[in-house]
């Protein structure tokens, strides 16, 4: 704090700063004495690469607004006047749409290191809570902005997921409504959605992002031998043994991914900003017709494993509540992660092959469902004739079944098998690969 | 401090508190409350949910003419003799509501044919799973052996039959939703029902 920090600068206009305002307190804090355990590997890159995009897509997305207009007559035409007018506007429009789908790769992979790690166990409950509050967050935005080009996909896109609202019992068709502001997906809808992709979430986002990252330093970093550094500190200075200094080290680390980052980010801007159809959909270069549903509708690929699994779960009693129920849960269902996991050590390094298999499968069964989510149900073909008694003909959809059944496995069997897992004793000290 | 804090009056805080928090949550909700009726359509949107007029002298027997109403989608189709034959004909064991009891139609519709003479359907071109609006595969045989022609939603794999009934195995939960609509000779007006009742 300003008043019993002695100040760490010699120059006389950051000393009479640092006498009103804490700046060598949080510089302390937060950079050079916050104390991360010296064992980070690859996996540690995606937090930082995650603030990375962040930035990226708040300045484009700026940029952006200053040229779009939300309105159902303009909008279409407003992004192509970006694209083909304004100087540079390409860039901008390119860099912020692969942000997006960059952004849910970043985020995929931190979030995978953290199943691995065990990231999520007791002290780190609510810094997992303000991430997974980060990922919805993050899903609205990419929702939301993505009916903003009104195209073709934009608006079907919105159709469907503002429809799955309206699967809720009884107050479901009046709520949808309530959400487009309209009948069906029209001007309004449109400029509400502009609102909430461009004022409240990334609002809502940076509040959430702060707050993560002083969760972060409250309890300190986890790492890959899931080990516990506070335990094994400097009896003089009282700082961790296996704690290094987040600035300089990880910093100039971090400088290493961001470079490697952007060689990739860069290269996909300049050369393949549609990424096959993956990042940007080419149904979505033809404007938004409310008569006509496109041949083959998909979401982006960040969505489609939530997407096969409402699209797995059949109907019960006239309702397809059950569905969105199924797609809703497997997105929820990360939060109950700390309290489900009951093994004796944190690090995959450290369970046994129970756990291992289990933590394949759900990869697996992950990558499965997103794959056939960019597909339509019939890309594997049909059963034969025997397959009269199934309610359903088709194979994927079969396999998306298995693959649902097995995502949840991975969650709800969890207090069984992390408890009955063989774990390897934790070594002492972090240990370096 | 401790001296001061064992002074205090904590029922008669507590009371106090309660009377500014019940007061203040109600006025907040009031404050919410306008913010929320902001998002609810416009009367602008509302008025544009007017009944739709057209004439259907010129529909061919197999044509179908897709019309705009409150911004859905709504066919106006005449069936062929043969389409209405293979309709009658389908097994209600392979339709989820065959006799459209779960599902959305005004009462003066045929529960089966699903329209007010078996020829000329009217019918929302919208998807009851999630709002796509299925493709038209009239011709038997186009999906399968087996199937006797009808409407597919791309989106999620739907199948209906030209009556918009819903088979089995497809995630729309009900049939196809018949508009509120009344002939005046050739003239179809949609949005206003063959019993005078407004959508």
């Amino acid at each position: 704090m300003a008043s019993t920090t002695p100040s760490m600068f010699t120059n006389p206009v950051l000393k009479w700063v640092d006498a009103r305002f804490p700046l060598t307190g949080m510089i302390k804090e937060h950079l050079t004495e916050y104390y991360t355990p010296k064992n980070f590997n690859f996996w540690y890159y995606f937090g930082s690469l995650a603030l990375l995009v962040l930035v990226l897509q708040i300045v484009t997305g700026i940029f952006l607004t200053m040229n779009y207009k939300p309105d159902a007559a303009y909008a279409f035409g407003s992004v192509e006047y970006i694209m083909r007018d304004v100087d540079y506007g390409w860039l901008i429009r390119y860099m912020h749409s692969t942000g997006a789908s960059m952004f849910f790769i970043v985020v995929y992979l931190h979030m995978c290191r953290g199943l691995m790690y065990g990231s999520y166990r007791k002290p780190r409950e609510l810094l997992w809570i303000f991430g997974m509050l980060i990922y919805l967050c993050l899903m609205a935005e990419a929702f939301f902005g993505y009916l903003l080009p009104w195209g073709q996909m934009s608006f079907w896109g919105a159709q469907v997921i503002v429809n799955i609202f309206s699967a809720v019992p009884f107050i479901g068709p009046d709520l949808a409504v309530w959400i487009r502001g309209d009948y069906s997906i029209g001007d309004a809808t449109l400029n509400r959605f502009f609102a909430f992709h461009v004022i409240a979430l990334p609002l809502v986002l940076l509040g959430l992002v702060a707050a993560h990252i002083l969760a972060l330093h409250e309890v300190g970093s986890n790492n890959p031998d899931g080990i516990d550094i506070k335990k094994n500190k400097d009896p003089k200075t009282g700082i961790p043994l296996d704690g290094i200094a987040f600035h300089p080290y990880y910093t100039v680390k971090d400088i290493v991914g961001v470079v490697v980052f952007l060689m990739i980010f860069t290269a996909i801007v300049f050369f393949m900003p549609e990424m096959g159809g993956y990042f940007l959909e080419y149904n979505n270069f033809v404007p938004a017709d409310p008569l006509k549903t496109p041949a083959h509708i998909a979401p982006v690929w960040y969505f489609t494993p939530y997407y096969s699994i409402l699209r797995a779960i059949p109907p019960l009693f006239g309702s397809q509540f059950p569905g969105v129920i199924g797609m809703g849960g497997a997105t929820l269902i990360f939060f109950a992660l700390p309290w489900l996991d009951r093994g004796a050590v944190r690090s995959i390094r450290y369970r046994g092959n129970l756990y291992k298999s289990f933590f394949a499968m759900f990869i697996v069964c992950f990558i499965v469902l997103g794959y056939l989510g960019v597909k339509s149900t019939d890309v594997w073909g049909q059963f034969g004739d025997w397959s009269v008694i199934l309610d359903t003909k088709e194979r994927a959809t079969w396999v998306a079944r298995v693959m649902t059944i097995g995502y949840f496995a991975f969650f709800f069997l969890m207090p069984w098998y992390t408890k009955a897992d063989k774990t390897k004793p934790e070594p002492a000290r972090v240990t370096m690969h | 401090m401790s001296e001061v804090f064992s002074k205090v009056n904590k029922s008669r805080r507590n009371l106090v508190i309660a009377v500014a928090a019940v007061p203040g949550a109600i006025t907040g909700a009031a404050v919410v409350a306008p913010f929320v009726a902001t998002l609810a359509p416009s009367e602008r949107a509302k008025a544009a949910g007017a009944p739709v007029t057209v004439d259907v002298a010129n529909i061919k027997p197999g044509e179908k003419l897709t019309v705009e109403w409150r911004g859905k989608v709504v066919w106006v189709m005449r069936r062929t003799p043969e389409q209405v034959a293979a309709m009658a004909a389908i097994p209600a064991s392979q339709l989820t509501d065959a006799e459209s009891k779960k599902s959305d139609q005004p009462g003066y519709v045929n529960a089966k044919t699903r329209s007010i003479s078996p020829e000329l359907m009217v019918m929302e071109g919208v998807c009851t799973h999630l709002g796509c609006s299925p493709t038209s595969k009239l011709t038997p045989g186009e999906l399968g052996n087996d199937w006797p022609g009808g409407f597919y939603c791309p989106c999620h794999g739907s199948k209906f039959d030209v009556a918009g009934r819903v088979f089995t195995g497809s995630p729309a939960p009900k049939n196809l939703v018949v508009p509120p609509h009344m002939f005046a000779g050739t003239s179809l007006t949609i949005g206003v029902g063959q019993d005078g009742k407004e959508a």
